[in-house]
């Protein structure tokens, strides 16, 4: 399978995880959002990010109960509950902002 | 090695050791191995790793596959303390007898979320007739 | 004649039959896993040292570099080596005997 951006082609596989890591960028992830029917705010690209860094330092994209603890301590208990990041992410934190990241699924995903 | 707790709401709580004995890089097991710890974990399971034989390798500090072309998973351990794994046991005598010391190992910690977060060291180094205990205790 | 290694000598015994069975003169590389054999203070390393005495024993650097081992932790007489320098051992030699 495969996503066209601003004329690019960018391989990803049969759940639209991008094949390869280093072709991100935000573009992109406002594609792959858009066509899961969602807008990317600044809450969005916070966990974004957050995600991005994560797989950086550990090479390896977080379950989401891990994110969610994650994300509360970095960005405070309002934001690390399962409702706040379900809100945003409806098919699942872990799973949906990590597709958007260009990050492959979650280890121990849900 | 698993063993089967009550816990208080009746359910049953597995408790697993994963016990690590190959070199990293390799051959794919201790890659793979780390994963299924971290997916266990990530479904609440009771994970510890202990890591003997040619396993202590896998923790050696300042790992850089940049030149062979493959991922640095040693990365990965450091995420141990986020998937709630903080028992991992390194056996003494299967360092020595690689030419290693403790520390050869990457300085790994979790936070503790019963004491403010506190950093503390997740390696816990044991004899060879302690892990065989902790062994036992899985069993 | 070059010998190659790739697995643990701990957890085979591939290097401890290629140091058996080789002869004065040969070159020994270690590659992939059989780099730890290379480890300074180690069970068989005394095994190695004992080889350096009439044969050459070399290391592949980025498998050293993947490991995490620095050429400080190398037994001393060992030498590490490159991918040209690897492909330059097994063009000299007349032939390569990989021990798996």
């Amino acid at each position: 399978m495969s996503l066209e951006v601003n004329g690019k082609a960018y391989e990803t596989d049969e759940e639209g995880y991008l094949a390869n890591l280093s072709e991100w960028n935000l573009d992109l992830a406002e594609a792959m959002a858009k066509e899961d029917g969602c807008d990317l705010t600044e809450n969005h690209w916070e966990v974004v990010n957050f995600l991005r860094e994560y797989y950086d330092e550990y090479q390896i994209a977080p379950a989401v109960r891990v994110l969610t603890k994650a994300i509360g301590k970095r960005l405070g208990k309002d934001k690390g509950n399962s409702k706040y990041l379900y809100e945003l992410f409806p098919y699942g934190p872990a799973k949906q902002a990590c597709k958007y990241a260009g990050l492959p699924k979650p280890t121990g995903c849900v | 090695m698993v063993t089967e707790d009550t816990n208080h709401e009746g359910g049953q709580v597995k408790k697993f050791l994963y016990l690590n004995r190959r070199a990293p890089h390799g051959t794919n097991y201790a890659q793979e191995g780390l994963e299924v710890a971290l997916i266990g974990a990530a479904f609440d399971q009771d994970v510890a790793m202990a890591y003997t034989d040619d396993g202590v390798f896998q923790l050696k500090k300042d790992q850089d596959t940049s030149d062979i072309g493959t991922k640095n998973f040693s990365a990965t351990y450091g995420a141990l303390g986020d998937y709630d794994v903080t028992r991992v046991y390194v056996e003494l005598e299967s360092l020595a007898r690689r030419g290693l010391t403790k520390e050869d190992l990457m300085p790994l910690v979790y936070e503790d979320e019963d004491d403010d977060w506190e950093e503390k060291p997740l390696i816990r180094f044991v004899s060879e007739a302690e892990l065989r205990d902790i062994i036992e205790e899985h069993e | 004649m070059l010998h190659t290694v790739n697995k643990s000598p701990f957890e085979k015994n591939s290097l401890h039959s290629c140091l058996r069975l080789s002869k004065p003169g040969a070159n020994i590389l270690l590659l992939e896993d059989g780099v730890y054999g290379a480890l300074k203070g180690s069970d068989i390393s005394e095994d190695i040292e004992a080889s350096l005495a009439d044969r050459g024993v070399y290391v592949l650097g980025p498998d050293l570099k993947a490991r995490g081992i620095h050429d400080d932790r190398l037994i001393d007489g060992v030498q590490v080596v490159d991918y040209a320098g690897f492909v330059k051992l097994a063009v000299d030699a007349p032939r390569v005997q990989s021990w798996l």
